[in-house]
């Protein structure tokens, strides 16, 4: 668990993760597009992001494809997180984000 | 080849045969598969059902069973009228054991333009291999008595 608090508390880090999250399964190359990063950052990050098992990645034909892996994050979830609460916490992300919206 | 729309990977400290034991295990997936029971005479071309308080929810078909290294089934929905005209899609459950650990793959793919069906399934994996995890390494939610556990799919 460490390793994942370790990977997540890197904003490039979780950049990555947001454009896997936008849409899964990419290329290192399709990663790479558009990002203000070296490619060799970007390879550095998704190492420590597959260490934590937050990223894991399968062959597909010639292509290495990265995908989030949310198991982990999920797990953390759980541990913390009573069942009662879960509904509660919805309805006050959706207020948050509601809120938030009409101040844009 | 389409590519999977999901990779899902958890890292289980159990053996190999016991996680294919609770990957085929009808009275073990009630306790980490929201209560739902896992219906098949595991051969391959063989029907497979998802039944839930006596309600098939999906339909499948075993497309591979490679004890205890790889599962493949197909998933249709077939409660919900807006899914249920959907082409089916394709589970894979990769298991390679590392140590003490066991690392369990799973990958779903053929979602083709149904983002509603992707965005149920995807919420739904997570919770069920964190409880998988849970149940194989501690023993919680395990609502069954282990005998019954090991009599499926042998």
């Amino acid at each position: 668990m460490d390793e994942v608090f370790k990977a997540l508390a890197d904003a490039s880090r979780r950049s990555l993760l947001d454009r896997l999250h936008a849409r899964n399964g990419q290329s290192l190359n399709e990663l790479c597009d558009g990002l203000d990063m070296t490619r060799q950052a970007v390879t550095k990050h998704l190492a420590i992001l597959e260490t934590a098992n937050l990223v894991t990645t399968i062959r597909h034909g010639r292509e290495k494809l990265h995908y989030l892996n949310p198991v982990p994050i999920h797990e953390i979830g759980e541990r913390w997180i009573k069942k009662f609460e879960r509904g509660r916490l919805a309805a006050l992300s959706e207020l948050k984000r509601q809120l938030e919206k009409r101040d844009e | 080849m389409s590519k999977p729309e999901f990779v899902y990977v958890t890292y289980i400290e159990t053996t190999p045969e016991k996680l294919w034991q609770a990957l085929t295990s009808s009275e073990f997936s009630k306790a980490y598969w929201f209560g739902t029971e896992l219906r098949s005479d595991w051969r391959v071309g063989s029907p497979f059902a998802l039944v839930m308080d006596g309600t098939t929810s999906d339909v499948g078909e075993i497309l591979e069973y490679d004890r205890p290294r790889r599962l493949s089934y197909t998933f249709q929905h077939v409660l919900k009228e807006e899914f249920r005209n959907e082409q089916p899609t394709k589970v894979v459950f990769t298991l390679e054991p590392h140590g003490k650990l066991v690392k369990l793959t799973l990958t779903h793919e053929g979602f083709d333009g149904v983002p509603e069906l992707l965005n149920a399934i995807s919420n739904g994996w997570p919770a069920i291999l964190s409880s998988l995890k849970s149940l194989l390494e501690t023993g919680n939610a395990l609502a069954v008595p282990m005998s019954a556990l090991g009599t499926k799919g042998l």
